[in-house]
């Protein structure tokens, strides 16, 4: 019960992260956020797809798709796994991270729980390191209310960089504003100030004399800068990922030469 | 580009890499992580403020008492045994007048035929073949579903299943196996093959397996209305819905200890190994919603599990009747299978037409109990089966039932092989088929032990 085929899918470990079938859709959307935040409520409540909702702790595995419209334009929504990082400690951090850094979504919604803001910001920083094209919605904002939690939306703001949207997706609060938001990011007619982590100068200094290597090698298709950080750390994982991805736009069946994924 | 060139490029700063970071000089992961989380604590300092201090915190005094190490366990067996007495007794009424509607349509259906000169066995193949069993399993099982499904979505809604697999962990953790177990052990109590393709959930393969091959312990949907029947028969005379709530619940307790039991065995000696550990995080309660509780158990479960039944009981039905009405010699298939199974059944403390109702019952439980009243009943006769009196009758009266059989029978349910659906998935989901044999052979083991046990030692002590 709940637990779908298309919930807990055994292909979750190799996944394709290409944009996959983007037919009909005007722009893809990828939603993050913490486990227990309702994002499954925000997929269920845009797209009116008939999936499952509840507590299951790791319910969402794979990732669910739906459509939604939104001023005639069509949008398709990711659902990535409900995750606290995106260092990949496991399956589902890697599938959520992998799916930001490789499928290049046009807009990515971060869903926070209100009530414990400083946990689910943790991701969003980790998420803008990835893509600047980020919306945060900060949901149960109801809840948050009862339990007396008052959040400067505006400062929030001005710290991120990037817009942020409060909803209550149970009862539907703020998902017009949400979805106004999403279409303004995907489009580019909302431009961004990414608030992006600086590290220690050491760090700093190493990943100056990487970063331009990596643009050469894989041209401005991925961001260069996160993908610096990740070979510093060795992650044998997204170096993977990274050739597989390239591997696969350079397949002459995939069109011209080192074109970039649309 | 090229392949070739592409590998040698992140070769080449992989390379680079190790000269900047030499032997991980630098601990990028710690730097990171500890940035991060220094930023993100900096800006919701900023960004979050308290207005006054917050009212009662709910959420932790109701965790206080749902999760405390002394009123945890007796708080959820007194909400389980609350779900289960709302079932067992508003299930009765609509259960009755459902059977009774479906039994005048019966009697109708036979009258048409009658009046087209139909000839008898097509009577006796459509009408006391599938239809009966079909109006058995609707009859019998829809009451039950409709109730039972949407207290479990409230609980489920609410946020109170992360608790109870919270309770139990520890248990499962002493038995070798994963804490999560408790959550698809949970899911089993609605179908066993949801509750094996929930076991995805679990991350190591061995304790996936233990998992899986203990989930049917727990009675899914399709046994629960022959336990509460079974349960009411037992406690037939003082006739409360309590007596039989206490006998039901006393049984999926020992559903539960039995899968500890069969899962600490296991990780001891089939699939040796270590208990994994996860986090697991409580979620805040939340208020369910009514409109959207009622939708999903009643649409996404009750219809979807019933349908399902329909679907199995249908040919079902069929191949009973006509195993019921095809003599050799001078005694049906089914009587001769009876027989022959009758001194197992016998040492099992039940008798040889209970075991064929369950070798038969083999592709869905729910058929178990029509099966058995079609055996009684071989002689294909018109008795109206639409209340716990006829079934007293039939059982009691005219078969020799006691105590011990409907125990037994009940023990026997609850712990034998899992459905073909179930093993169907099973099979699917661990995609060997040594594993799937073992997941119907040490059930079956266990089951047979039990009545065994159970069945002589009553006899040698001469309770009955």
């Amino acid at each position: 019960m709940g637990l779908t085929r298309q919930s807990c899918g055994s292909g979750a470990a190799n996944e394709n992260f290409g944009r996959g079938q983007t037919s009909g859709a005007d722009y893809v959307i990828a939603l993050a956020g913490n486990p227990n935040t309702g994002k499954s409520t925000v997929f269920n409540s845009l797209t009116g797809l008939n999936q499952h909702t509840g507590n299951w702790p790791g319910k969402t595995v794979t990732r669910a798709e739906g459509f939604y419209n939104h001023r005639g334009l069509t949008f398709k929504l990711i659902d990535l796994p409900g995750t606290y990082s995106l260092l990949a400690n496991s399956v589902e951090e890697q599938v959520a991270r992998d799916y930001l850094c490789f499928g290049r979504p046009d807009a990515t919604v971060v869903v926070l729980d209100a009530t414990c803001m400083e946990r689910n910001l943790n991701l969003v920083l980790q998420v803008l390191e990835i893509t600047s094209r980020v919306v945060v919605c900060v949901n149960l904002v109801d809840e948050a209310q009862r339990k007396k939690i008052v959040i400067d939306y505006q400062l929030l703001t001005a710290e991120l960089g990037v817009p942020v949207v409060p909803t209550a997706a149970r009862g539907g609060v703020g998902l017009d504003k949400l979805v106004e938001a999403v279409s303004g990011i995907a489009s580019g007619r909302i431009k961004t100030k990414p608030c992006i982590v600086r590290y220690k100068e050491k760090i700093e200094a190493a990943v100056q004399v990487l970063e331009p290597k990596i643009k050469k090698l894989v041209g401005e298709s991925f961001n260069a800068r996160w993908l610096a950080l990740r070979i510093l750390d060795k992650d044998q994982s997204v170096l993977a990922s990274v050739g597989h991805s390239l591997d696969r736009n350079n397949d002459p069946a995939n069109g011209v030469e080192g074109a970039v994924l649309v | 580009m090229t392949r070739g060139s592409i590998s040698a490029g992140l070769n080449e700063l992989m390379e680079e890499a190790s000269r900047l970071n030499p032997g991980g000089s630098l601990k990028i992961s710690d730097s990171i992580v500890s940035t991060i989380y220094g930023r993100a604590e900096e800006i919701a300092e900023g960004v979050v403020s308290r207005q006054g201090t917050p009212r009662i915190d709910w959420d932790k005094k109701l965790d206080d008492i749902l999760t405390s190490r002394v009123f945890g366990f007796p708080s959820m067996l007194l909400l389980l045994a609350a779900v289960f007495w709302i079932t067992v007794a508003g299930a009765n009424i609509p259960s009755e007048m459902l059977a009774t509607g479906l039994f005048w349509l019966q009697d109708r259906l036979t009258e048409i035929l009658s009046w087209l000169h139909a000839p008898a066995w097509v009577n006796g193949f459509f009408v006391e073949g599938i239809y009966r069993c079909l109006a058995w399993v609707v009859s019998v099982m829809l009451p039950p579903m409709a109730i039972f499904f949407p207290c479990f979505t409230l609980l489920e809604d609410s946020g109170y299943l992360p608790r109870i697999s919270f309770n139990l962990d520890n248990l499962f953790k002493r038995a070798g196996t994963h804490g999560k177990q408790s959550l698809t052990m949970s899911m089993g109590f609605g179908c066993n093959a949801a509750g094996v393709i929930a076991c995805r959930i679990i991350e190591s393969p061995r304790e996936r397996l233990i998992a899986m091959i203990t989930n049917s312990f727990v009675p899914c949907n399709g046994r629960f209305p022959t336990l509460i029947a079974l349960a009411s028969l037992l406690v037939m005379g003082a006739s409360t819905s309590f007596g039989a709530t206490l006998i039901v619940v006393g049984i999926v307790l020992f559903g539960i200890v039995t899968t500890l039991a069969v899962s600490w065995t296991l990780s001891k000696t089939l699939l040796k190994g270590v208990p994994s550990t996860f986090a697991l995080e409580l979620p805040p309660y939340r208020k369910p919603q009514l409109g959207k509780v009622i939708s999903r158990s009643i649409h996404d479960r009750t219809l979807f599990v019933l349908r399902r039944a329909v679907h199995v009981a249908a040919p079902a039905g069929a191949v009973i009747w006509l195993m019921a009405n095809i003599h050799v010699g001078d005694l049906s298939i089914l009587a001769h299978g009876a027989n022959w199974l009758n001194p197992l059944g016998q040492l099992l403390g039940m008798d040889g037409y209970i075991l064929i109702a369950f070798v038969l019952g083999i592709p869905a439980n729910e058929i178990v109990m029509p099966i058995l009243i079609m055996g009684y009943m071989s002689t294909g006769s018109m008795i109206e089966l639409n209340s716990l009196e006829a079934l007293h009758r039939l059982f009691v009266v005219e078969h020799g039932w006691t105590w011990l059989t409907a125990l037994c029978m009940m023990l026997f349910s609850l712990l034998h092989y899992p459905c073909a659906t179930t093993l169907w998935t099973l099979h699917k989901e661990s995609c060997s088929l040594k594993w799937t044999a073992l997941a119907a052979l040490i059930p079956l083991g266990v089951a047979v032990t039990v009545c065994f046990v159970v069945a002589q030692s009553v006899r040698v002590l001469g309770l009955l």
